[in-house]
């Protein structure tokens, strides 16, 4: 592992200053929350010295708030303790089911959101999840804090837009209107401990007929950074979810998609399980949001 | 052989001596190991695939603060070829070079050189600090390719070895190994239906999740101790004097506990290595691989493209049979063909056949043993064509085989005829089975496929010693993969006749213990449990003698039982049985410590023949498979510890389903593996595979005193075939090639 030091600012203010010392002096400083991508590339390729900043001990990260509005979700919570908040999990099962497959047990221990979306992996789970249920990015910065959509955080393959000195302090999201239901499904060739091939997030708000009056799809793995997909969203809106609509949404997500062959997939084939995953979770989500109604 | 003889302990399922260790973290595996003083080693591997190696200069690593040695090609002896016996990896010439590349580097992640210093930092900063003239030449990655009369050479003295002549060029093609019976024109002629398909299986590795790993010390007097993860410590001994040129003597091998192998640790990578460093140090020193090293540097099997006509009559009766075989060796000799060529009809009564295999040299690792080295890449193409034909003549899988299948007497096509073997046995236990007679689930399909494996005997040794208290210790040298301690435990506490709880089985080091030929081939169980059966027949003939001197018998007058010598029936003697414990007790009055041992050059392995069946689901969708069902029959022989035998069909299971629907090696236009890890080398995770159902099959082996055949080796076997099958029979298309990852079987249903 590459040489470190480790600091651990107990406030949002004492965390701006390390980062700002460490700009100014043209020295690197890294945010740590749970470490499951961070010690795994310390040990392999970016073995550089840096100065670790822990965010687990600043207070406004760790704060968990389900309002009538919106919920806050700090960024250095980890998966494990979303998955036991029945609450949470009522109102975002989609959301949660994505951080449910990061990993372990062991992992989502410690995995949170926000080092899933800092990480800026094209493949990161639980961004399109909340780039369908409308997550903003709370990020604090010297100018005080700042807020940005989810689906614009990721900038290229392991890229954000954090500008130096800056960090992301949680996430929000607004308070599913009534009759809304979410989801996610992710393609891997193994069953658990996989890195996704395609994922999808889907969310529909139905009225009471049944009849999708708002949607989002969010697709992962086959671009350079996560996608929301607003034709995908159009082909669903003013239709019952129903299969045609369902495929018009999985084709969508098929001309989004610009893919790459790797070890993992074909172009060929990522742009055609987007869709197939697309129309899984368009008809889980419609699901869920008719036995919310 | 005892088969009339009710067995007492012999067929139980204790608990293995060494399971609380593990599971508590006590053992020692091969990096555990700290000594003060130690220096961390670090290997420098080439980033070429194939290059020239023009100049290595050591010397700004070896002025580093904190290094204390580097090594490279050039501080190694050159090697005469000489030959290595059974799965150990070929030539020790090829084997050295393997170790530490001289002239040219073969693969990417070749070992070129290497440093030993204070940490495994400052070890990875000097070898930054190495310096390497490569000629870079291009890469031969294709087998095909690799054969070719213009292709580019990796070995200018590579003369296919095989051939009636000697050819007068060099080539690729480092061997030819070739076995025919019969009429193969008047075969096919007689046959009512042929099938014919060419077959490709990329290299795919061990997987055992325990790095290569090593600890050596030499002392002044160039005395080496070295301690390591090794199927085979006395093989590791002399394959590291061989190397370094010196005497076995100066070598003692000390075996870690193993954290799996499957062939892949019968060979050395690290230890000459760790004692030429530690030689130049004058510390010792440890290496340990990372997960990326073993990927690029160590194992894998080969790849293969098998091509298969098979021709059978309406009745099923194959008629004829002719395969090619093309399998990769990687950058140095020793691919495991000659197996190939000897399994692939082996489980069959072939009157006309013809098979030929081609050991290739190609820019990727060099080739390790795996668990029936050979037989899963040509039985495969085999067990596939037979199920072509069962389709076409429209028979049950298990029918068509039972038709054709090699039994007691029918000679095989290696040559021997086989003594009591299994294969019927298990063809029928399937046909049987009550997943076998089950309905295939809605959506999915069945497949069927033989799994066989020769096995081997060989050198081993045992000594049997008796405590003061009567408790026995078993010592022998073969390193336990698979359970084998337990298993020596039950043969020695069955033949002694005391509770298996009395028995304790050690693997010695080389200094404390006779020779034992590597954990490999199957052979423990069978070979060095006949060394132990025997040692502990020498400790009962003692025993006896021993008994008969204190009552004032003749010691044909005492007879053993139950653990305790008695009187024969007849013999008119007044005296107390004694035990174990008693003789223990009195043996300094009759002669001083009990002791028993043998050693033997194991004769008559028994084969072993397998019948796997799966049901499996295709997502027509997304092309992802699911393993809903998997059954594993097999002939054990005897099986000694049913659980550990278990254990082994279901480990082989999962491996070779693995290998059929998600492992390869991946190579970009370079040369360089592009998924050396766990994550994208994909073997099957726990919840990807049901409970893998097991029946285990018991013809004896007439050559064993408890009838073990070894059982490690086939469970690998079937798998690749089985998978197929299913597949086929699930979306009805043929996907020739390894592995039916979704990508390939998305774009077979897209295509049809
Ligand atoms: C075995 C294993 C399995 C995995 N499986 C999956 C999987 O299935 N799906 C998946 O998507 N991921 C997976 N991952 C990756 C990883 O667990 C997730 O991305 C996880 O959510 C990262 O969160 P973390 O808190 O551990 O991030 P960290 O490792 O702490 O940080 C990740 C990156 O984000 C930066 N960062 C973290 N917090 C902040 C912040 N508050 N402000 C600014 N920058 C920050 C860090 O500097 C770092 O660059 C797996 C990892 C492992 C080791």
């Amino acid at each position: 592992m590459g040489e470190f030091a480790y600091v651990a600012p107990t406030s949002v203010a004492d965390a701006l200053d390390v980062l700002r010392e460490h700009a100014n002096n043209g020295r690197r400083a890294q945010m740590l929350a749970g470490g499951t991508d961070l010690l795994v590339q310390m040990r392999g390729l970016d073995k550089a010295p840096r100065t670790i900043v822990d965010v687990k001990k600043i207070e406004e990260a760790n704060r968990l708030d389900i309002g009538s509005d919106e919920i806050y979700i700090g960024a250095a919570i980890p998966s494990a303790a979303l998955n036991e908040n029945a609450a949470l999990k009522a109102l975002l099962p989609g959301l949660i089911e994505a951080a449910d497959l990061i990993g372990s047990t062991q992992i989502q221990g410690r995995a949170t959101l926000g080092g899933n979306l800092c990480n800026a992996s094209p493949a990161a789970d639980t961004t399109p999840a909340m780039i369908v249920n409308r997550g903003v990015c709370v990020i604090a910065s010297g100018g005080g804090n700042r807020e940005l959509p989810v689906e614009a955080f990721c900038t290229g393959v392991g890229v954000n837009a954090l500008a130096d000195g800056e960090f992301l302090l949680g996430l929000k999201f607004p308070h599913p209107a009534a009759r809304t239901g979410d989801a996610y499904l992710r393609f891997i060739p193994r069953t658990e401990m996989d890195i996704a091939v395609a994922g999808c997030g889907v969310s529909v708000t139905l009225d009471a007929d049944g009849r999708c009056v708002d949607a989002a799809v969010g697709i992962g793995a086959v671009a350079p950074t996560p996608l929301k997909v607003e034709a995908a969203a159009e082909a669903l809106i003013g239709t019952k979810v129903d299969d045609d609509a369902l495929a018009a949404a999985g084709a969508a997500c098929t001309a989004a998609a610009s893919p790459i062959t790797d070890k993992r997939g074909t172009v060929e084939y990522r742009r055609k399980v987007v869709a197939v995953l697309c129309r899984r979770t368009g008809a889980i989500a419609r699901d869920r949001a008719l036995g919310a109604s | 052989m005892a088969e009339a003889v009710d067995l007492r302990v012999v067929g139980t399922t204790p608990v293995r001596p060494d399971g609380v260790d593990k599971v508590t973290g006590r053992a020692q595996f091969g990096a555990d190991l700290n000594m003060p003083n130690m220096l961390h080693g670090r290997i420098l591997r080439s980033p070429h695939a194939h290059a020239r190696i023009k100049r290595v200069d050591l010397s700004k690593a070896l002025a580093m603060q904190g290094v204390y040695a580097a090594v490279s090609g050039a501080d190694f002896p050159m090697l005469a070829s000489g030959e290595v016996s059974g799965e150990a990896g070929g030539d020790l010439a090829d084997i050295a070079r393997n170790v530490m590349a001289r002239d040219k580097a073969l693969y990417h992640g070749h070992a070129v050189a290497a440093v030993a210093a204070t940490s495994l930092e400052v070890a990875e900063q000097a070898l930054d600090a190495i310096e390497v003239d490569y000629e870079v030449l291009p890469p031969v990655l294709d087998v095909l390719e690799a054969m070719a009369a213009d292709a580019t050479l990796l070995d200018e003295q590579c003369f296919t070895k095989g051939l009636s002549e000697t050819p007068d060029k060099p080539s690729n093609i480092a061997a030819m190994v070739k076995l025919a019976r019969g009429d193969l024109e008047a075969g096919f002629a007689a046959a009512d239906v042929v099938v014919e398909g060419e077959y490709r299986i990329p290299m795919a590795h061990q997987g055992y999740i325990e790095p290569h790993a090593c600890t050596a010390t030499v002392n002044e007097e160039g005395k080496a101790t070295v301690w390591c993860c090794t199927q085979g410590h006395f093989d590791f001994r002399t394959m590291t004097a061989h190397i370094l040129g010196c005497k076995i003597a100066d070598l003692k091998f000390i075996a870690s506990e193993i954290g799996g192998g499957f062939g892949g640790k019968t060979v050395v990578y690290l230890e000459p290595v760790a004692v030429m460093l530690s030689k130049k140090a004058g510390r010792p020193v440890k290496l340990v691989m990372t997960r990326e090293e073993v990927f690029r540097a160590t194992g894998p099997t080969s790849g293969s493209v098998v091509r298969v006509k098979v021709g059978a009559r309406k009745d099923g009766r194959i008629t004829a049979a002719k395969a090619w075989l093309a399998y990769e060796a990687g950058g140095l000799a020793g691919a495991p063909v000659g197996p190939g060529v000897m399994s692939i009809f082996a489980p069959y009564d072939l009157d006309n056949f013809l098979v030929e295999g081609y050991e290739v040299l190609v820019n990727k690792p060099k080739v390790a043993a795996y668990r029936a080295p050979g037989a899963p890449q040509s039985m495969h193409a085999m067990e596939v064509a037979l199920d072509d034909i069962a389709r076409q003549l429209d028979m049950d899988p298990l029918d068509l085989r039972l038709r054709n299948a090699a039994d007691e007497g029918t000679q095989a096509p290696y040559g021997p005829k086989f003594p009591p073997i299994g294969f019927k046995a298990c063809i029928e236990a399937a046909k049987k089975h009550p997943n076998y007679l089950a309905q295939v689930p809605e959506g999915a399909g069945r497949g069927v496929a033989a799994g066989f494996w020769f096995n081997i005997g060989m050198q081993s040794s045992a000594e049997v010693r008796i405590n003061e208290d009567g408790s026995v210790v078993v010592m022998e040298g073969n390193p336990d993969i698979g359970g084998s301690r337990a298993s020596m435990c039950l043969m020695a506490a069955e033949t002694l006749g005391v509770p298996y709880e009395q028995v304790k089985t050690y693997v010695g080091d080389t200094e404390s213990t006779g020779y034992c030929m590597v954990t490999g081939g199957s052979r423990t169980t069978f070979a060095t449990g006949m060394a132990v059966v025997r040692a502990c027949e020498d400790i009962i003939a003692e025993c006896k003698a021993r008994a008969a001197a204190t009552w004032g018998v003749d010691k044909d007058q005492v007879e053993w039982q139950d653990g305790t010598a008695v009187p024969a029936p007849g013999v008119n003697a007044d005296v107390n049985p004694l035990s174990l414990a008693d003789l223990a007790a009195s043996a300094s009055a009759t002669g001083g410590p009990i002791l028993g041992k043998a050693s033997l050059n194991a004769q008559g392995a028994g084969a072993s023949f397998s019948i796997n069946f799966a049901d499996l689901k295709v997502d027509k969708e997304t092309g992802a498979v699911e393993v809903l069902s998997y059954t594993a029959i097999q002939d054990a022989g005897k099986a000694i510890h049913p659980a550990y035998v278990e254990g082994q069909m279901q480990g082989g299971a999962a491996q070779g389903i693995g290998w059929a629907l998600n492992e390869e090696y991946i190579y970009d236009q370079d040369g360089v593996m592009e998924n050396a890890g766990f994550l994208d080398y994909r073997m099957p995770v726990a919840s990807d595979l049901p409970m893998i159902d097991t029946e285990i099959v018991e013809v004896p082996n007439p050559s064993h005193p408890y009838g073990v055949r070894g059982v490690g080796e086939t469970p690998i076997v079937a798998p690749l075939g089985v998978a197929a099958n299913a597949v086929r029979d699930a979306i009805g298309i043929r996907i020739n090639d390894l592995p039916m990852s979704p990508p390939r079987i998305l774009a077979a249903l897209d295509a049809a």
